[in-house]
Order: structure tokens, then C-alpha cells, then sequence
């Protein structure tokens, strides 16, 4: 029988766990697949954790608990680093005072999002220390270690994960001594915290004088260790490559790297030199490998081809006997679809019979673009249909940009559509311009998260409501438009004909509750009932 | 790799999948071994196709069953067979809803403890094991369903000879 220590996590839960031990006085982040169960699991058992209306806000609140003096989780997945960029790279010139550990979730292999980029970058360029996790125990452990970290040298640190690590469950022993940190309260600080010029000049020596120690500390630090057994062929490796590795080559040399940003070169150059030969593998961009090589120390590294997509341990092993890619095919499996009965069913169908050029955005509607209705043009980031679809009415010819429709969804616009219709209302084109927010009261593309939009916090308890046609009308849209899309009904195609007819600016908020989310509404609803009835009876 | 048992539980979304993969996982580590288990989750509400890696022995490492594989193939709908086949290794056990009777199933939803009752068959972890995870995993009425549906999984898998080497009874 197990014993009462062990536990069954998934990565993120182990992030988690870590989180609630260190005594993290809040997790911020907003959605995204593989992060967001972190914030989920953090708040199940006990930690405060709250979801931003996107990333770069998640940040910048983190930031000033850290500034605060307590600790901060702030998660995301891989393209909300991006979007909280900005922040990023300025918190590593503030520095932190409580600990600040910011989890990018990345997705090799593109299992759900609209990229595979490889984080590991943000860290080299913003100057921020980063480990990378390769199962739960890591991920627990790290998490700990990150915080630590991050205290001692006041600085932000990236906590570098990958869809693998982050949904799979493997064993976590927690550990039994930790204890949770009282923030260390205010302290004033311009000098280090304003980045006016002159004081970011220093700020910039001062990040590059703690990466400097940190490189020292990679040396030594028990997150970075080599493996020797048969020294034939030597393997470097991070993250869940580590994993793949062992199983593939079990009796190989491997030195293994889970602080990953500043690299400990010196250990690295000696690895190489006690093995006859070495390769690098790695998932995703060849990070280790140009870093490595920069460094002037001859490794070999992988075949263009396995850049793109997860590894696994057949990749690995192919990679290190240095074949090409398995010819397997295999074979497609069943794309999902929008549910039966979903609004946006209605809402395409007649986007597509009206003949309009549909410029997208990410959620559960980006399914719009699969047939029966191929009723999407253009989809690349959250937030973008706005923008994309006022450049494309503001190029095309007077016909064809009067079939423009930027079509969004409620926890999208909340995320980054807002500046699109400020936009919108500041440079009109021409011909006007319709913008549809598909409002199902709920983020369904990453499991039914709440948003601003719904009233409710991330543990559904009620909060504060941004009404979103309250916000559409003070930016300053005059035709504004709330219905509910239902089958039978031809109410949407006429209102939608009439607005792309009036070559004015109009936005048609579609309101109906996704049906996944539909009975967990009536659930909170209810609870939030019963909780309303104790309260009366208590006054 | 030797020691380890691979099972591959496959189906479209919201078929209980990944419940199914949690409640062998959980089982495995309830018996004591080393377990990992993984799964692709992506937009699996839509009822696009999921599939869920259990892999249990005495040390396991990457959390993946590499292709050719996998001991067991548990699928919960007939067409994702199909896709998931080639995971499966030479002489390894394909599970399908064909082995259940499923008139006697008490309710649709519990296809996914059913097939696991039929492949409790083949490991060596014991049935209160299984009912202790399921009892944490499933509430009162649906547990006791759940129960149902695994035993008569259990019974009606018609225990013919396979050519599967049981590898995992030893610790
Ligand atoms: C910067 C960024 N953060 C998070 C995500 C993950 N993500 C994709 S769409 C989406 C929100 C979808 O919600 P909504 O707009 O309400 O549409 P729904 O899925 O409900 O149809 C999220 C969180 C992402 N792709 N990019
Ligand atoms: S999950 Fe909700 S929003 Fe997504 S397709 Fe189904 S009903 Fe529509």
C-alpha cells in the first residue's frame, strides 16, 4: 500500500501543491491549455487565486504582491507570454522583494493552441533565471527551489513548462518541513522600482550583475547533474526530453539540466570532455544546442525535422542514432466540432450563406472554420479579428469590405478586443464595420473558466460584473445589438444583413450560455441561493 | 522496456476517457507501483477523439507509450479503433464494448468502468483496490453504478487464451 506521502499529481497540480505550501499569497494568470489547471487545483485546496482579464494584467498584479513583499504565482500559457512581455522584461529590471515565479506553459506539438513556440527564449532575452520541470516531482520541487531563488536575488523567475509535464500524472512526495513565508511588508523603493532612464541604466547593470551570479550558481546548484555510465556517447537534456532519454538509452552518459537559464557552461564543457561523444536533445527550438555551441564546446545536436512537434522516446532514440523521422503514418483521428444546439452553430451558418469574409479569433468558435460551415478567413492570435478585420475594410474594394465581419468571443474581447473597438470607434473605415461577440457567458475553449463578463471569480463565487454592452456603448459604438441566435428563426440574418447594409459601426453581442456550461451555471446559481437564504436567516 | 505494463484507453470526448485512465492510474498506484500517466486533452469537449496513456511497473519513466507498445488497447467507441491500432504491439489485447453485454450496462455513461472490469482480468491488482479509487472518484449513486458496470465487465469478457505475456506481477 502507498504510503500517506505520496500522492498522484499532474504537473500543474504539483505547482499547485508547491504553491499552497510556500504559503503563496495569491495566484493570478488567465486560461490557457496546459496552465490553467494550476490556478484551478491552488484554489481547490485552499490558495487564493484569481483570474486576470489577460495575461499582461495577471503580471503586473503579481508584480506588485511580490513589490508587496509576499509571494506571487502567476500562470499562463505559452502566447500569454507574449502578451505579458512588456511586463516581463521591466520586472527583470525592477527586480521583485517577495518571490515571484511566473509558469509559461508551452505546447510542443500544438495539442491546442496557435503555435509551438518555445519560451525558453523569454528567459535568455528578458534576464530571467528559469528552470524546466521534467515530471511532477520536479515541478513541485522547482517551484519551491524557484522561490527561493527568486528571494534571494530579488528577481522574477520563469517556471518553463511543456504540455507533457504539466497534464501528466506521475508520483510527488511533498516535502515536510517547508513553511510559509509572511510577506515582509512595504518597503519604498523608487530608485529601484521607477524605470525612468536613469535609474533603468543601473537597473540594467544591477540584472546583468545577478545573471552573472546566477551563472555561478547554475554550476553548483543540485538541478543540473550528470549521470556517468557508459561514456561512449554522452546525452544533454531538459525538461521531458530527460525522461524520453533514460527510457530510450538507459546505459548513457546523460547531464541533465533543470536550471536552464544562465547555463552552467563549465559543467556542461566538463561533461563533454569525459564522454568520446556528445548530442543534444532537447524539444523544440534548438535552445541547449546553439547556447552550447555559442559557448565554443562541440556538441552534436538534432535533425531539423524534430524541431516541430513532441518528442517521445522512438524520436528520441532516432535522434541519437541519427535517423530520419518513422515513416509511420498514422492515421487521423475525429476532429472535434461545435456541440449540437451550440448558438454558434446558427451564427456561421449564416455567416457563410450571407458570403461574408469572417475575420476570427481563438476559442471554441474558431471551429467555425471546419466544414459544413467554412465561415472563417482569418485567425491568428486572441484579439486580433478586430484589428485584422478593420485593416481588411479599410484595403479592400467597397464590395467585398462590406462583407467584413470580426467575429470574438466574451473572454476574448474582455482579453484583447477592448482596444480593438476602441480602434474601431477612432478610425472607422469607409464602409463601417460589424463586430460580432459571441457571449456564452463563459471561457468553453479551455474548460469553462470564468471571466470578467460572468460576475463570478475564478472558485465561482460572486463578484463585481463588467457588463460588456455597458463597456461597447461608453467606447462609443452607436449600433449596438443584443440577441440570442436560435434555430427556426431568421431574426440574426436580418439584423446581421440590415448592419453589413448601413456602412456603419455596429457590434451584435450573440447572448445565449454554452450548453457545456449551462448546468454548472444552474449549479452556482444555486448555491449562491441557498447562500443568500442563510445569510437573510442569520440577520 | 521490461517491467512495464502499457495501456492505451481511447474514445471521443466526454466518454469518460480520462476518468477511466485516472481510475487505472490511481488503481496501479494504489498497488504500489511506480505509475505515469498522460493524455491529450485539447478540445476534448467537442467529442473529438481523446486518448489517455496509463503506464505502470517498477520504474517508469517517460510518461509516453512509445508506438508498437502498449499492452492493452482499451477503446470506448468503435471508430477510434482505427486510430489508435498502430499503438497497440504484436500479440498485445484490443478491448472494445463488444466484450460487454451492453444491455445489462446500467446507463451509457459507464462503458468506461465496464471495459476496465474486463481488463482487471489481466493485472494483478485486486478488485477492493479498484473499488477504494472508484468510491473517491465516483458519488454515491454513480459509484454504485460504476461497481456494477465493472464487475459485469468483468464477467463477461470471455476469458480466452492470449498471447499477452502478463509482465507486471512482480513488484
Ligand atoms: C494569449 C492567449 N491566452 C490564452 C489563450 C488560450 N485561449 C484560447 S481562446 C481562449 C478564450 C476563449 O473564450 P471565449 O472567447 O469566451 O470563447 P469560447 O471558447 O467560450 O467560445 C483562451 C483562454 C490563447 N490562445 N492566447
Ligand atoms: S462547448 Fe459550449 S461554446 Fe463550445 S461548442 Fe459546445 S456549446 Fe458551443
Amino acid at each position: 500500500m502507498v504510503d500517506e506521502e505520496k500522492l498522484l499529481l499532474t504537473g500543474d497540480e504539483a505547482v499547485g501543491l508547491a504553491a499552497k505550501h510556500l504559503g503563496v499569497a495569491l495566484g493570478t494568470g488567465y486560461p490557457g491549455t496546459p496552465s490553467t489547471e494550476i490556478l484551478e487545483y491552488f484554489s481547490e485546496i485552499g490558495g487564493k487565486a484569481q483570474w486576470s482579464p489577460n495575461e499582461k494584467v495577471a503580471l503586473e498584479v503579481g508584480i506588485g504582491v511580490a513589490f508587496a513583499g509576499a509571494r506571487a504565482l502567476v500562470t499562463m500559457k505559452h502566447v500569454g507570454l507574449n502578451v505579458a512581455s512588456d511586463s516581463l522584461f521591466a520586472s527583470a529590471y525592477t527586480g521583485v522583494y517577495g518571490g515571484l515565479v511566473i509558469v509559461s506553459a508551452d505546447d510542443p506539438g500544438l495539442a491546442s493552441s496557435q503555435n509551438e513556440q518555445d519560451n525558453r527564449r523569454y528567459a535568455v532575452s528578458a534576464g530571467v533565471p528559469m528552470f524546466e520541470p521534467s515530471d511532477s516531482q520536479e515541478a513541485y520541487d522547482f517551484t519551491i527551489a524557484a522561490f527561493e531563488l527568486s528571494e534571494k536575488w530579488q528577481i522574477p523567475v520563469l517556471l518553463r513548462m511543456t504540455m507533457r509535464v504539466c497534464h501528466s500524472r506521475t508520483i510527488v512526495i511533498p516535502k515536510k518541513d517547508l513553511t510559509s513565508k509572511n510577506p515582509l511588508g512595504y518597503v519604498k523603493d523608487a530608485q529601484t522600482r521607477v524605470l525612468i532612464p536613469a535609474y533603468a541604466r543601473f537597473a540594467h547593470r544591477r540584472l546583468r550583475k545577478k545573471l552573472g551570479e546566477l551563472k555561478e550558481w547554475s554550476e553548483d546548484c543540485p538541478f543540473n547533474f550528470s549521470i556517468f555510465k557508459d561514456k561512449s556517447l554522452g546525452i544533454i537534456t531538459s525538461g521531458i526530453s530527460f525522461v524520453h532519454t533514460c527510457e530510450a538509452e538507459p546505459d548513457t552518459s546523460v547531464l541533465k539540466l533543470g536550471f536552464t537559464y544562465p547555463l552552467p557552461i563549465k559543467k556542461i564543457a566538463e561533461f563533454v570532455n569525459q564522454v568520446e561523444h556528445c548530442i543534444v536533445v532537447e524539444e523544440g527550438d534548438p535552445y541547449l544546442y546553439e547556447s552550447i555551441r555559442a559557448s565554443g564546446i562541440n556538441v552534436d545536436g538534432k535533425d531539423e525535422s524534430y524541431r516541430f512537434g513532441e518528442l517521445n522516446v522512438e524520436r528520441v532514440r532516432n535522434i541519437i542514432q541519427k535517423k530520419p523521422e518513422s515513416e509511420r503514418k498514422i492515421p487521423p483521428g475525429k476532429p472535434p466540432q461545435l456541440c449540437d444546439g451550440c448558438q454558434y452553430r446558427i451564427v456561421y451558418d449564416t455567416l457563410s450563406r450571407l458570403g461574408c469574409i469572417v475575420s476570427g479569433d481563438i476559442g471554441c468558435y474558431t471551429l467555425g472554420v471546419l466544414p459544413p460551415f467554412n465561415a472563417m478567413d482569418t485567425c491568428l492570435c486572441m484579439g486580433a479579428s478586430i484589428g485584422v478585420g478593420l485593416g481588411l475594410r479599410h484595403s479592400l474594394s467597397e464590395e467585398k469590405a462590406r462583407k467584413v465581419v470580426s467575429v470574438i468571443g466574451d473572454s476574448t474581447f474582455i482579453h484583447s478586443g477592448i482596444t480593438g473597438l476602441v480602434e474601431m470607434v477612432y478610425n472607422p473605415p469607409p464602409t463601417g464595420h460589424v463586430v460580432i461577440i459571441l457571449d456564452n457567458q463563459t471561457t468553453a475553449m479551455t474548460g469553462l473558466q470564468e471571466h470578467p463578463g460572468t460576475g463570478r471569480k475564478l472558485n465561482h463565487e460572486p463578484t463585481n460584473r463588467v457588463v460588456i454592452e455597458d463597456l461597447v456603448k461608453a467606447i462609443g459604438v452607436k449600433n449596438l445589438h443584443i440577441v440570442e441566435p436560435r434555430l427556426g428563426s431568421d431574426s440574426f440574418e436580418k439584423l446581421l444583413n440590415e448592419s453589413l447594409n448601413k456602412e456603419e459601426l455596429t457590434v451584435i453581442i450573440a447572448r445565449r450560455p454554452c450548453l457545456l456550461a449551462s448546468k454548472k451555471l444552474k449549479k452556482y446559481q444555486r448555491c449562491e441561493d441557498v447562500k443568500k437564504e442563510v445569510n437573510r436567516e442569520k440577520k | 522496456m521490461t517491467g512495464i505494463t502499457n495501456v492505451l484507453i481511447a474514445g471521443l470526448g466526454g466518454q469518460g476517457v480520462l476518468t477511466a485512465s485516472d481510475l487505472l492510474a490511481f488503481s496501479a498506484f494504489e498497488f504500489g507501483f511506480d505509475v505515469k500517466k498522460s493524455e491529450i486533452k485539447g478540445m476534448s469537449q467537442r467529442g473529438g477523439s481523446v486518448s489517455s496513456d496509463v503506464r505502470f511497473g517498477k520504474k517508469v519513466w517517460s510518461p509516453m507509450i512509445p508506438p508498437c507498445e502498449a499492452d492493452y488497447l482499451v477503446v470506448l467507441e468503435p471508430t477510434q479503433i482505427e486510430p489508435n491500432l498502430f499503438m497497440l504491439k504484436e500479440g498485445g489485447l484490443l478491448i472494445t464494448p463488444k466484450e460487454i453485454d451492453l444491455n445489462k450496462l446500467p446507463g451509457k455513461q459507464t462503458i468506461n468502468s465496464a471495459l476496465l472490469g474486463a481488463l482487471s482480468l489481466f493485472l494483478p491488482i485486486p478488485v477492493e483496490i479498484w473499488f477504494k479509487v472508484m468510491s473517491k472518484i465516483f458519488l454515491n449513486e454513480k459509484f454504485e453504478k460504476n461497481k456494477v458496470a465493472f464487475l459485469l465487465g468483468c464477467d463477461s469478457f470471455v476469458k480466452k487464451p492470449v498471447n499477452v505475456s502478463i509482465q507486471n506481477n512482480q513488484l
